[in-house]
């Protein structure tokens, strides 16, 4: 299943609600559009909720990064909401894990943002 | 499956990529392997058939990509081979170096290699081919699972 992505505004923080895959091709392009597309209109806190995502490739592990650099470089935050095992794993044997912030509940996570 | 040998040839495009990883995702499963195995085996051979896609082939419509399996009495045996320029070892960079933690690519050899027990690259000026090797366990050859 290609990536489908939803945003909602909750306190200020942009959740960006993710389902399905992240790969090279369509899946990542999505991803890329999304932030892009909330960083243009100034909503720098960026909360990417991949607990329905249940599978990412190496480009879809760049995309993540890309995001969080991109997201960092304008003087915004991008963290992690929800990871599945498949996906924390991946994070984990990449070194990303400690890269990223990454949350496991939402209420919490929103309040981590400044 | 066991002793028995079969390819594809692939055109060089996404689609490629796809349907690379689906077949071995439902050989890994005809073969025993666990879940967790399955979606390693299918990851890694997606990542090696996005280099052959991208960085071999680079799309050319000319071009293309050689899918193999094969089940030796002890291993799965996948087998991608690409026609482009051969793949330049020295330039696979190191992604859990710090200086690359950030980067946006280069993590795809290095998955590969984290999924299968044991991989073979060979660049040669008409291509790359790349081994993935993962050891069958608890089987017989007919399949079944061993008695312990």
């Amino acid at each position: 299943m290609n990536l489908k992505v939803s945003t909602r505004q909750v306190d200020g923080v942009s959740i960006v609600d993710c389902s399905g895959r992240i790969t090279l091709g369509e899946g990542s392009v999505v991803l890329r559009d999304t932030v892009k597309d909330l960083l243009s209109k100034g909503q720098k806190k960026i909360l990417l909720n991949l607990g329905d995502v249940n599978y990412i490739d190496s480009s879809g592990i760049g995309e993540l990064v890309s995001a969080y650099t991109t997201a960092k470089n304008q003087g915004g935050e991008l963290k992690l909401l929800k990871l599945t095992k498949k996906v924390h794993d991946l994070l984990q044997i990449t070194k990303l894990y400690t890269v990223f912030e990454v949350k496991d509940d939402e209420a919490a996570a929103v309040k981590s943002f400044r | 499956m066991a002793g028995d040998r079969f390819s594809y040839n692939l055109d060089s495009t996404l689609e490629t990529v796809d349907k690379a990883e689906q077949t071995a995702s439902r050989i890994a499963s005809e073969n025993g392997f666990d879940e967790d195995e399955v979606m390693q085996i299918a990851m890694a051979v997606r990542e090696a058939a996005v280099n052959a896609v991208l960085h071999g082939n680079a799309y050319d419509p000319g071009k293309k990509v050689e899918l193999e399996f094969e089940r030796t009495s002890s291993d799965l045996v996948i087998t991608i081979r690409d026609q482009g320029k051969g793949m330049d070892m020295a330039r696979i960079p190191d992604p859990l170096a710090p200086e690359n933690l950030l980067k946006t690519s280069g993590r795809g050899i290095f998955l590969i290699r984290s999924f299968m027990d044991d991989v073979k690259i060979h660049p040669s000026s008409t291509g790359t081919e790349i081994k993935l090797i993962k050891h069958v366990h608890g089987m017989t050859e007919g399949g079944k699972e061993a008695s312990q």
